[in-house]
């Protein structure tokens, strides 16, 4: 508690120093020792925060790379004696990785796709077109957020089921092309922010409202559609309800749905379903170190008012 | 042409007003007569009246669900937010290559829930886990977590404290939007780190606070496959874990509507769930109504 109140003050001291007689009062005593130690106590929170985060990857990442002896070890330690890449032969020879990936990659780019098309013309009608009774559709939009999807599941399963699409990805698929509350709320937020001179502008000149949409509102709104774009993609390829009731033919099994079969059937394989875990993993963690300042704001866009 | 405006503002929202008349209304009304009714998708719906409603009055496991759901929410919603704005404040400081701890943190958000649940299931296990391990090294008590019925909803909560990224990234948003000069002010007043943090921080971010509140409560009553990951049996689906301490009401319904294939009951049991969550958010903002500041705009 000593520690944060001086390193608190250690940068309040140096923001104000030029405003405040106080300010200059203090800081021409001890700065830089107050400085030097306010940062090292900060780091030292840093680093004990982010070890706890990452410790459970190394876990998984060793786990995986261990051989079975040294996974059941008393006590369990990180290291090893015998590092190998058996797991990672196993678990791609106990199931069909590359077909699960392939069929996680195709619903998850359908998605986006469908996403970005249709949540995006909503939010331009919601942001950029003066029409009475588009705030009462924002309110129901951002009402449906609310609502449990277990309501609606059984009733779309049992519609799906009645026109013979159950068991194939239809059901996943459709749905992405009517928008998604959450995606349009966070893009009308960012379209809101377009200057609306130039939509005028561009009215006057006689363009369509396609137009406009297409050649200046989606052109500006790039960041907030590379947000979508991972959001989007992220929720496709971890879902696991949907696919869990739509799917039945382990040949267009998700990672997802591949990775829960696998441990029905080989249960306590930890090395292997580590290495799988830590293979299902990676396309998002480089999804995410690729765009994490888009994806970032979005969650902060959506995340205040 | 106020008139044509009209068209053309229903025209370019129109994917998602069929989106919701097909996906979500017609749903809705259909949800509202099969908990009316019993029905196996098989034979045509009977109507039964208010009797599946009656039933879950005298259906233990029902209950039981609840209760566990309603666990998860009141005591798991609190601690992982309250975490998570733990974090947010260390991340908030400013020091070089902060990026770089806000990234880390982040990290585990983006793990897919499932390989995430499978990770947890092999930390917590009650012989070879780390968690116990680091338990023992402290010389702490280790419980037998997924295998235990009282420890099955703390390792529940323990997870969800990995993945608490989407609201530590609303509350740093929220942390970076404070007045400098607020804190300035209060320095000037012989203001503390923890007085600043009480009297200008918390009241400043309180209509965040109460907004990450109702989000993971709502989501947090729809909780289904971490629970049943962790209660996952070889060939056998979810079981619940020991006691039912892992059957939450998600998986209840589930359960019911995709196993035993009692679409009515578990329609019924969703409409009880859509008056939970609405009953719990208006508690929630009757009970923050002098607690959360708001400035004015």
């Amino acid at each position: 508690m000593q520690a944060t109140e001086v390193s608190a003050q250690a940068t309040e001291v140096s923001a104000i120093s030029l405003r405040r007689p106080n300010g200059i009062w203090r800081n021409v005593r001890q700065p830089h020792l107050r400085l030097a130690s306010g940062l090292a106590f900060r780091y030292i929170v840093l680093v004990c925060i982010a070890a706890l985060y990452l410790f459970p990857f190394a876990v998984v990442l060793t786990t995986s790379l261990k051989p079975t002896s040294e996974i059941f070890s008393l006590p369990p330690r990180l290291g090893s004696d015998h590092w190998t890449l058996d797991n990672y032969r196993a678990a791609l020879e106990a199931m069909p990785f590359w077909r699960y990936l392939l069929n996680t990659a195709f619903i998850s780019t359908v998605t986006v796709i469908g996403q970005l098309f249709s949540s995006s013309i909503v939010a331009y009608s919601l942001a950029k077109i003066r029409w009475r009774g588009r705030d009462a559709l924002l309110i129901l939009i951002v009402a449906t957020m609310m609502l449990p999807p277990q309501v609606t599941m059984i009733p779309v399963y049992i519609g799906w089921n009645k026109i013979g699409l159950t068991g194939s990805y239809v059901p996943l698929l459709v749905p992405q092309f009517f928008g998604n509350a959450f995606f349009i709320f966070m893009l009308r937020q960012f379209f809101r922010g377009i200057p609306e001179e130039l939509i005028d502008a561009a009215r006057l000149d006689g363009a369509t409202e396609l137009r406009i949409y297409r050649s200046i509102v989606l052109p500006l709104a790039r960041p907030a559609l590379v947000a979508l774009s991972i959001f989007a993609f992220m929720w496709a390829w971890t879902d696991f309800l949907l696919p869990l009731i739509y799917i039945n033919d382990p040949q267009q099994y998700t990672l997802s749905i591949g990775l829960y079969s696998f441990f029905s059937e080989h249960g306590v394989a930890w090395g292997a379903l580590m290495a799988a875990a830590t293979l299902m993993s990676m396309p998002l963690v480089a999804v995410f170190l690729f765009g994490q300042r888009q994806f970032l704001r979005g969650i902060a866009l959506t995340g205040i008012k | 042409m106020a008139h044509r405006s009209v068209s053309r503002g229903l025209l370019f929202a129109s994917p998602w007003i069929i989106g919701f008349l097909v996906f979500q209304l017609v749903p809705i009304l259909a949800s509202a007569y099969y908990s009316l009714t019993n029905f196996n998708l098989f034979q045509d719906p009977q109507f039964v009246g208010l009797h599946n409603y009656q039933r879950m009055a005298s259906d233990e496991l029902f209950w039981k669900s609840l209760f566990n759901t309603v666990y998860l929410t009141v005591v798991g919603v609190p601690i992982s937010l309250a975490a998570a704005l733990v974090a947010a404040l260390a991340l908030n400081m400013r020091v070089p290559g902060q990026w770089f701890f806000r990234t880390i943190v982040f990290l585990p958000t983006v793990v897919p829930v499932v390989a995430a649940t499978y990770i947890w299931r092999w930390l917590l296990n009650a012989q070879y886990g780390y968690v116990n391990e680091a338990l023992g090294t402290f010389h702490l008590g280790q419980p037998l977590w997924l295998d235990d019925a009282i420890w099955t909803k703390p390792a529940l909560i323990l997870m969800s404290l990995w993945v608490t990224g989407s609201a530590m990234i609303v509350f740093l948003a929220a942390l970076k939007d404070v007045p400098e000069v607020y804190y300035e002010a209060a320095t000037v007043d012989g203001a503390g780190a923890w007085s600043k943090f009480r009297h200008v921080t918390l009241p400043l971010i309180s209509p965040v606070i109460l907004f990450e509140t109702i989000i993971a409560g709502i989501f947090t009553l729809q909780y289904f496959t971490q629970a049943y990951l962790l209660s996952q049996t070889r060939f056998n689906g979810a079981s619940g874990g020991p006691d039912n301490s892992l059957l939450v009401y998600g998986l209840y319904l589930f359960q019911q509507a995709f196993v035993n294939l009692n679409m009515g009951y578990a329609s019924a049991m969703a409409w009880v769930l859509l008056f939970v969550a609405l009953i719990g958010t208006l508690v929630l903002l009757r009970l923050s109504r002098d607690r959360v500041f708001y400035a004015g705009d």
